[in-house]
C-alpha cells in the first residue's frame, strides 16, 4: 500500500513536470539576438485601368433617364507593384491585383522581414497605374535599425512612403 | 491489425498507471478529469476577472499586480488558470489517444469522435485568447500571429496586421477579444461538450474524489514552486526576441517563421478533417442492432436503464398486451454490445429447455439460443478433475486461448450479455466452475459491460444472480488482449479453489 502512495506521487511529480516545464519551454527564439525586422504595410487602390469618358449627347439620350451621367468610369484599378530595396538589392516586392469581382478593390499590402541591425538604405518604388510605365511613387531613406526593431514602412497618397 | 502496436503502447501506459493507481487510474477517467480542470479553471478565471483591467493600457499593470502584490491569492490563482488549463490539453490528447488506440470510434460511435475534434480547437483558442488578455510581448506576438492567420482567410476586409502596427490600434478589438475569452467561447465549449456526451448515457462528470484531490494538490504545488509570470509589456515598435511559449497552446505560432498563412491553415485543416473522418477509416460493417421481441418483453425497462449509447427508449405498448409499456432500439445508435440480453430477465436459459430460447431484446449475430447451445457443447466436451468454463468478450484477453482438455472459453460480443442464469445454467449442467473475463476492470470496450455484470453477480443491480448458484464457484478476471498472465494466474489460483472445494464438499459440488 505503501508503495503504490509512493509511485502515485512518483506520478504527480512527473505530471508537475511536464505541465510545468512545456507552459513555458522550451523558449522559442523568433528574431535573432542581432535582427531587426522590416514591415511594409499599406492599403491603397490602384487607379483606373482606363480614363474617364466623355458621355456624348447621343449615347445619353439613348440611357434611361436615371443613368444619365456626363462621364462614364470604368470600375476596373490597376494592380500594385511595390519593390522595397535594402543597401541596393531586392528586400520585399510583390504586385498586389485588385480584390473584387470586377477587379474595383484596393489593395492591402504586408509584407515582412528580418534584416541584421544597423545602417541602411533603403529604395522603394511603386506603380499603381497601368497607363504609366515606369514607377510614378519611389523613395529613398537611410534608416538606423537597433537590434529587435520594428520598422513600419506605411504609405499614403499624400504624404508618399513614411518610416515609422 | 493497424492499430495494435498503438494499442499496446497505451496499453502499456495504462500498466503503469493500474500499478499505482488502481481503479483510480487517471486514463479511466481522462474525460472527468479534463471536467474538473475545468472547474478549476473556471473559479480561478473569475477570481482574476475581479482584478483585471480590460483596456490595452491597463490589462498589463493589473495582471503585474496580481501576480506579484498579491501573489498569495490572485497570483495562485494565475498559476492555477494556467497550469489547469494546460493539463487540461494534456488529459484530451491522451483522451483522445485512448479512444483511438482502444478502437472506442467506430460504427455507431462515430458521434463522440466527431464531435469531440471541435472541442480540442475550441479549447485552444479560448487559451490563445486568454494569452492574449495579458498584453506582454507574448501578446503582441501571438496576436501579430493570429492576425497574419486571419489575414488569409477570406472573410476579413482590410488587413488585420496592419491593426499591430504603431499608432493604429484601438482597445475596440482588445475588448472583443476580452468578450471572447471570458464569456463567448467557455458558452460555446460548454454547449459543443454537452453535445459530444449527448448520446452516451450515465455520464459522470466528477472524477473519483482521490484523484481530484490529487491533481488538485499538484497544480497547487507547482503554482507555488513556479508562478506563471509575464513577459516584458507590449511594445509595438519591437519585435519580441525570445519567447518562453505555452506549447500546450501556442504551438501553432512558430511555424509561421518557416511557412506561410495560408499552409498553415491548410495543415490544420488538413488534419482536423482527417481526425474527423477516422470513424470511418477503415470503414468496416456495423454489427447487426439490438432486436425487441415483443412477445418475451413486459417493458422492464431494465435494457433501457442499462444501455450504455442512448439507444433504448421506452413507449407505451403498441401490441396490445396487458403490459404497459416496451422498449425500441434505434438502429442508428446501438454500437451491438448485447449488454440489453443479459438485462433481459426472459433470457434465462432455463426456460424453454427443449425448444428454441427466445427473449425479449436479442442480438441477431449472436441470440441467446446460440449462446446457450455453445455453452451446452461446452461443457459437454469438458473433461478432467475440475471443468471450468470461461466467458469472456472479443474486446479483452482472448478467452479461447486457455482451450484445453478441462477448460474451455466462449468469446461473446461483451460480458456485460451474460444473464446470471446463463452462469447458473452452466454449473447446473456440470461445469464445476465458471470464470468470466472479458476487458480490464473499470475499463469496458462498451463502457459498462463488465461492470454490470459484477454488479449483477454481487446481487447489486438486477437481473441479479440468484442464490441457489454457488457464488464460490464463480470467478470475474478481466483482463486486456496483453494480459496473460494475470488471465491465467486467476484462472490457476480458481482451479486451485474448486478442487480444494471437491475435496471439502464433494457432495455438494453443484452436479452431485
Ligand atoms: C474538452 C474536451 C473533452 C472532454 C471534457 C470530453 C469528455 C468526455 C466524456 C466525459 C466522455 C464520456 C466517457 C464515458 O463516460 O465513457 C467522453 C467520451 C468520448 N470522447 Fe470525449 N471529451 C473531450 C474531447 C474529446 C476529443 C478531442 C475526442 C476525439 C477527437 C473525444 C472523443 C471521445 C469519444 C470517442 C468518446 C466515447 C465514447 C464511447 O465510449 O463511445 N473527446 N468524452
Amino acid at each position: 500500500m505503501a508503495k503504490r502512495y509512493l509511485l502515485q506521487v512518483v506520478n504527480y511529480a512527473i505530471f508537475m513536470v511536464l505541465v510545468g516545464y512545456f507552459s513555458s519551454a522550451p523558449a522559442y527564439r523568433h528574431l535573432a539576438e542581432d535582427q531587426a525586422m522590416v514591415v511594409l504595410a499599406f492599403s491603397h487602390a490602384g487607379q483606373h485601368r482606363e480614363p474617364c469618358r466623355e458621355v456624348s449627347a447621343e449615347e445619353m439620350a439613348k440611357l434611361p433617364p436615371n443613368m444619365r451621367r456626363p462621364t462614364e468610369c470604368p470600375r476596373a484599378r490597376s494592380p500594385v507593384t511595390v519593390e522595397l530595396l535594402m543597401d541596393g538589392k531586392p528586400l520585399l516586392s510583390t504586385v498586389a491585383k485588385p480584390p473584387g469581382l470586377f477587379d474595383d478593390g484596393g489593395v492591402d499590402i504586408f509584407l515582412d522581414t528580418t534584416v541584421p541591425a544597423g545602417e541602411h538604405q533603403f529604395s522603394i518604388r511603386m506603380n499603381d497605374s497601368v497607363r504609366m510605365k515606369g514607377y510614378n511613387y519611389t523613395h529613398e531613406q537611410v534608416a538606423v535599425l537597433a537590434p529587435a526593431q520594428l520598422l513600419f514602412i506605411d504609405f499614403n497618397t499624400e504624404q508618399g512612403f513614411v518610416f515609422k | 491489425m493497424s492499430a495494435a502496436p498503438i494499442k499496446r503502447a497505451y496499453l502499456v501506459l495504462e500498466n503503469w498507471f493500474n500499478l499505482s493507481f488502481g481503479s483510480w487510474n487517471p486514463l479511466y477517467h481522462l474525460g472527468t478529469l479534463t471536467f474538473f480542470f475545468f472547474w478549476i479553471v473556471l473559479v480561478s478565471g473569475i477570481y482574476l476577472f475581479l482584478f483585471f483591467h480590460g483596456s490595452l493600457d491597463g490589462a498589463y499593470a493589473s495582471v503585474e499586480r496580481m501576480t506579484h502584490e498579491q501573489w498569495y491569492a490572485a497570483g495562485i490563482m494565475r498559476s492555477l488558470h494556467r497550469y489547469a488549463s494546460d493539463a487540461a490539453v494534456g488529459t484530451i490528447l491522451l483522451h483522445m489517444f485512448r479512444e483511438f488506440a482502444l478502437d472506442r470510434h467506430h460504427g455507431a460511435r462515430w458521434y463522440s469522435w466527431f464531435t469531440g475534434v471541435p472541442l480540442l480547437w475550441m479549447v485552444v483558442t479560448l487559451g490563445i485568447t486568454g494569452y492574449w488578455l495579458v498584453w506582454d510581448q507574448l501578446a503582441q506576438y501571438i496576436a501579430i500571429g493570429s492576425a497574419k492567420l486571419m489575414d488569409v482567410l477570406p472573410i476579413f476586409f482590410g488587413s488585420m496586421a496592419r491593426n499591430f502596427l504603431e499608432g493604429a490600434l484601438s482597445d475596440r478589438f482588445f475588448i472583443l477579444i476580452e468578450f471572447l475569452h471570458l464569456l463567448g467561447q467557455p458558452m460555446l465549449l460548454v454547449f459543443a461538450l454537452w453535445f459530444h456526451v449527448r448520446r452516451l448515457s450515465n455520464v459522470s462528470i466528477n472524477p473519483p474524489r482521490g484523484l481530484a484531490i490529487g491533481s488538485f494538490l499538484a497544480l497547487l504545488t507547482l503554482s507555488l514552486i513556479k508562478p506563471a509570470v509575464s513577459h516584458d509589456p507590449a511594445d509595438l515598435t519591437t519585435v519580441p526576441q525570445v519567447l518562453n511559449l505555452d506549447w500546450f497552446y501556442l504551438n501553432i505560432y512558430p511555424l509561421l517563421d518557416y511557412w506561410s498563412a495560408g499552409s498553415i491553415w491548410i495543415l490544420t485543416i488538413g488534419i482536423t478533417f482527417l481526425l474527423m473522418i477516422l470513424p470511418w477509416v477503415p470503414p468496416r460493417p456495423a454489427g447487426a442492432a439490438a432486436v425487441v421481441d415483443l412477445d418475451n418483453c413486459d417493458g422492464c425497462k431494465q435494457c433501457f436503464d442499462d444501455c450504455p449509447f442512448d439507444a433504448i427508449t421506452v413507449q407505451a405498448r403498441t401490441d396490445g398486451a396487458r403490459h404497459e409499456r416496451e422498449v425500441v432500439v434505434d438502429p442508428a445508435l446501438c454500437a451491438a454490445c448485447g449488454i440489453c440480453v443479459g438485462s433481459c430477465h426472459a433470457s434465462n436459459p432455463f426456460r424453454k429447455a427443449e425448444k428454441e430460447l427466445k427473449t425479449g431484446i436479442d442480438m441477431p449475430q449472436l441470440p441467446i439460443n446460440q449462446v446457450r447451445t455453445m455453452t451446452d457443447t461446452a461443457v459437454a466436451a469438458l473433461t478432467g478433475d475440475v471443468k471450468i468454463l470461461v466467458f469472456g468478450c472479443n474486446h479483452g484477453f482472448d478467452v479461447t486461448r486457455l482451450n484445453s482438455d478441462d477448460t474451455i472459453g466462449l468469446s461473446l460480443f461483451c460480458t456485460g450479455m451474460i444473464p446470471p442464469t446463463l452462469i447458473e445454467y452452466a454449473l447446473r449442467k456440470g461445469a464445476d466452475g465458471v470464470m468470466v473475463a472479458g476487458c480490464r476492470h473499470a475499463d469496458c470496450y462498451f463502457r459498462f459491460g463488465n461492470r454490470w455484470m459484477e454488479k449483477r453477480l454481487e446481487g447489486e443491480q438486477a437481473p441479479v444472480l440468484r442464490k441457489r448458484a454457488d457464488r464460490r464457484r464463480i470467478t470475474i478476471q478481466g483482463g486486456a488482449e496483453t494480459d496473460h498472465n494475470v488471465v491465467e494466474g486467476a484462472l490457476a489460483a480458481f482451479r486451485q479453489e474448486l478442487s480444494r472445494l471437491e475435496q471439502v464438499e464433494p457432495e455438494e459440488s453443484p452436479h452431485g
